[in-house]
């Protein structure tokens, strides 16, 4: 019988940014998708020992245990605000706010319009996965017309509570904003589309390029009564088509960019 | 010791600049003293204020509803400030911007056409130094001195060819010495 | 060192940069905005941090990130705006995060108005951002004082990884005087091994207000409250006028402390054997000095510029041993110092009042007035 040699090969491994521990993520939920994201591109950037994280108010409120660096953690919206005192006094750190669309769209849109509007040379991660999570799914400013909420039972009602708010076209509005782009995670290559954007959004703030922030449309299988898959495909049908997937500001200076 | 001093006029008279310089000597003459500009109630009807406070030990009420003297630098300020200086205190009145009498009896009145003064000096500014100086002559409280260095400490550089003339201002105002209190 | 002559708001932003101020964010309002304008100049000047925010929100969160760092941090603001900054301060309290805030005093409720009030006392001293906390919170009454105050509140507050909020009003804040001011220090910026400034060289940290689990969070209110025990037992400061031979007294801080100095001289002046106790730490308070004074007094005279705040400690504090009377202007009003004269005469001319509260004794003289 022939000697066969073993060579292991690793394949897939969790990325130093990420502590080893489990997430209380539901099932089918993209927040750890969106997490591994922005700890390989914290890896690949070496940066892990340079940037401090802030978490904010929502299911993403527990991130500062997921992720292997130093974190602080914010009051509700509050995020860029707090990133803000960290970069001004510490410039040559990496600051990353991780918010949701409730923290971030709603009652933190004063300080993210502020930020942006400032170019803080901060960067945001924003998931917007159409309802307020952690408090059970209730309607959130990115809630679809007619999509049905814990607090908007009969379908969003845009007579009554307005409409939803795309908020990556509204801030790469301002011109202190230098990266500001609208991704998805609802299949393998958008995931990939999603992660060269997170890198790209890091090179903005390691280049001193002003804001930057990536919109990633997210799952909540949970909260909207679905199969993880189901809830892939809602990204797909409904989302996607009401929050183009696209780049709505890029400064030109990073298509320069090797990396 | 402790004198009150409330400097009233219109915004644009240099009432607080009077008020200031009076504190800088003050403070230069190792005396204690608070300068408080029209603020709060006080910033009702029409006319701006300073209070100054110079005393010899450490100043309670910074504001002072009797005080030792008055610079009325308009007619608001007078009709406000006239019933308020304490008895055998001091009033100095501009008369150029006031068409009536004093009323008062039992204090110092020196009334001085601070505006007519300061324009044959060639500047209108002058109007508040005419009426310091005048101050100065009528209450014990600093020599005119005191307030020349402030003004030239505490002024600004590009102004300093405007000291021969604020001092000259100063010294027409001191000649205008009250009547002895007649009551 | 030559004195100086500085307005409140100025000397106490120069104070803070003096004691090595890394960074200061806030927000314009009247009457503090001195303050501000000044440390727009002075702190790039120096090559430190100035941020206009885009509201007290912003600011007290800026501050509190930046906090996180170690750096020496301070905002400022005045009443409404401090109401806007509670969020933040409650966190930063539960983060135990080393902050200055300036709080400068004007009338209310609501917008009011920019004159001199002492209304924040309850919010400041007795919370008002939710959860069990303790601000430091030092009231000056003269520009030499604010200035002293906050040179070392930011010592005070990293010795205790506490809040010290340094409390004054709209006149001190206007007001002129001269003064010493200290020694300059470099920006500072600290290491301490709580602080979350890049995990270079070490396991990472994080700094969060949040305890989910019940336990847990009792066990940092204990810590709070034993750190606490010890700010009260190392850190009251106040002082005292005339009280030696003293039969009564007038308690006043800030602004309507300094106006009844005059009053008490005025009555001393009249053969009245009264003095002043002029609380300068409103938390912690000078409780067992009060306390003992009262015990030999007849009587204490509360003045503040608001309906009696202060006056419900003082009355906690004395425990119904003397008579205790109070009298208050609100709504941006200053005390003058006859009117607190006249009250002295009463207090100690009349037989004393030993029916309801000293707060409807005054209302019943003064309420009919508007």
């Amino acid at each position: 019988m022939e000697n066969v040699t073993m060579q292991e090969q690793l394949v897939y491994d969790r990325p130093e940014s990420m502590a080893s521990v489990q997430t209380h993520y539901c099932p089918g939920c993209t927040h750890g998708v969106a997490h591994r994201l922005v700890a390989e591109v914290i890896d690949e950037m070496g940066i892990k020992d340079n940037t401090i994280g802030v978490a904010s108010v929502g299911c993403s409120v527990f991130a500062y245990n997921y992720f292997d660096f130093d974190f602080v953690q914010a009051p509700h919206g509050r995020a860029p605000a707090m990133a803000t005192g960290i970069k001004r006094v510490l410039p040559q750190r990496f600051v990353m706010t991780y918010q949701g669309d409730g923290d971030l769209a709603s009652i933190g849109m004063g300080e993210i319009v502020a930020a942006a509007a400032r170019g803080e040379n901060i960067t945001v991660i924003f998931l917007n996965n159409a309802n307020y999570g952690m408090t059970g799914g209730q309607m959130a400013p990115t809630t679809l017309p007619g999509q049905k909420t814990s607090s908007s039972p009969g379908g969003r009602d845009v007579e009554v509570a307005g409409f939803p708010i795309r908020t990556a076209e509204m801030l790469a509005t301002l011109d202190g904003a230098g990266y500001v782009v609208r991704r998805s995670m609802h299949d393998p290559k958008n995931v990939r589309m999603a992660k060269k954007a997170i890198r790209l959004a890091f090179e903005t703030q390691k280049n001193g390029l002003g804001f930057s922030l990536v919109e990633l449309l997210s799952t909540c299988p949970t909260n909207w009564g679905m199969t993880p898959v189901q809830a892939l495909k809602w990204v797909e049908d409904a989302m996607v088509p009401y929050y183009p997937i696209g780049d709505y500001k890029v400064n030109p200076a990073l298509k320069e960019l090797k990396f | 010791m402790q004198k009150e001093i409330i400097i009233a006029g219109f915004g644009g008279q240099g009432v607080l600049f009077a008020g200031q310089l009076l504190t800088y000597a003050a403070m230069d003459q190792g005396l204690q003293v608070t300068w408080i500009p029209s603020y709060g109630p006080e910033m009702r009807g029409g006319t701006a204020n300073c209070t100054v406070v110079i005393s010899d030990d450490e100043i309670g009420s910074p504001m002072v509803s009797r005080p030792t003297a008055v610079i009325a630098m308009n007619l608001p300020s007078l009709d406000k400030y006239e019933d308020k200086v304490k008895d055998g205190g001091v009033l100095v009145v501009n008369q150029s911007m006031v068409d009536r009498e004093v009323k008062r009896t039992d204090i110092k009145v020196a009334t001085v056409p601070a505006n007519s003064i300061a324009e044959e000096l060639g500047d209108k500014r002058m109007t508040n130094m005419v009426l310091l100086g005048a101050l100065l002559a009528n209450l014990d409280i600093l020599p005119v001195e005191a307030v020349e260095k402030a003004l030239r400490d505490h002024l600004p550089e590009r102004h300093h060819k405007l000291l021969p003339m604020n001092k000259e201002a100063m010294q027409r105002g001191g000649t205008y010495v009250a009547a002895a209190i007649s009551a | 060192m030559a004195k100086e002559l500085m307005k409140g708001n100025v000397a106490i932003a120069e104070a803070a940069v003096r004691a090595g101020l890394n960074a200061y964010f806030g927000y314009p309002i009247t009457p503090q905005t001195e303050l501000l304008e000044y440390l727009s100049a002075r702190m790039p000047e120096l090559g430190r941090t100035f941020l206009q925010a885009e509201s007290e929100l912003g600011a007290v969160n800026m501050v509190y990130g930046a906090a996180c760092t170690g750096a020496r941090v301070m905002s400022s603001s005045s009443s409404p705006g401090t109401s806007l900054m509670m969020e933040g301060i409650s966190y930063i309290a539960g983060t135990e995060l080393p902050v200055v805030i300036v709080d400068v005093m004007r009338g209310g409720p609501g917008l009011g108005n920019i004159a001199p009030a002492q209304a924040d006392y309850n919010q400041i001293v007795h919370g008002g951002g939710h959860g069990d906390y303790h601000p430091i919170v030092l009231a000056p009454a003269n520009i030499q004082e604010a200035i002293d105050l906050t040179y070392g509140a930011f010592d005070l507050a990293e010795k205790y990884r506490s809040i010290v909020v340094i409390l004054a009003d709209g006149s001190l804040g206007q007001m002129m005087e001269p003064a010493e001011l200290p020694e300059m220090k470099e920006a500072i910026m600290r290491t301490p091994d709580w602080a979350t400034y890049g995990s270079a060289g070490r396991e990472r940290r994080f700094l969060s207000s949040i305890y989910l689990d019940p336990p847990q969070q009792e066990k940092t209110n204990f810590r709070l409250e034993r750190r606490w025990q010890e700010i009260k037992a190392k850190e009251v400061q106040y002082k005292e006028y005339f009280l030696d031979d003293a039969e009564y007294a007038v308690v006043g801080f800030g602004t309507s402390g300094r106006i009844a100095l005059s009053a008490v001289r005025a009555a001393r002046a009249k053969g009245i054997k009264i003095g002043l106790f002029r609380p300068v730490s409103l938390a912690p308070y000078p409780e067992k000095e009060l306390y003992e004074l009262s015990k030999r007094l007849k009587g204490l005279l509360v003045v503040e510029m608001n309906a009696g705040q202060m006056l419900e400690d003082v009355l906690n504090i004395t425990r119904s041993q003397i008579p205790v009377e109070f009298y208050g202007r609100m709504g941006g009003i200053l005390p003058m110092p006859e009117e607190i004269e006249a009250e002295i005469d009463r207090m100690v001319n009349e037989s004393a009042a030993s029916d309801g509260h000293p707060r409807d004794r005054w209302l019943a003289r003064f309420g009919k007035m508007n």
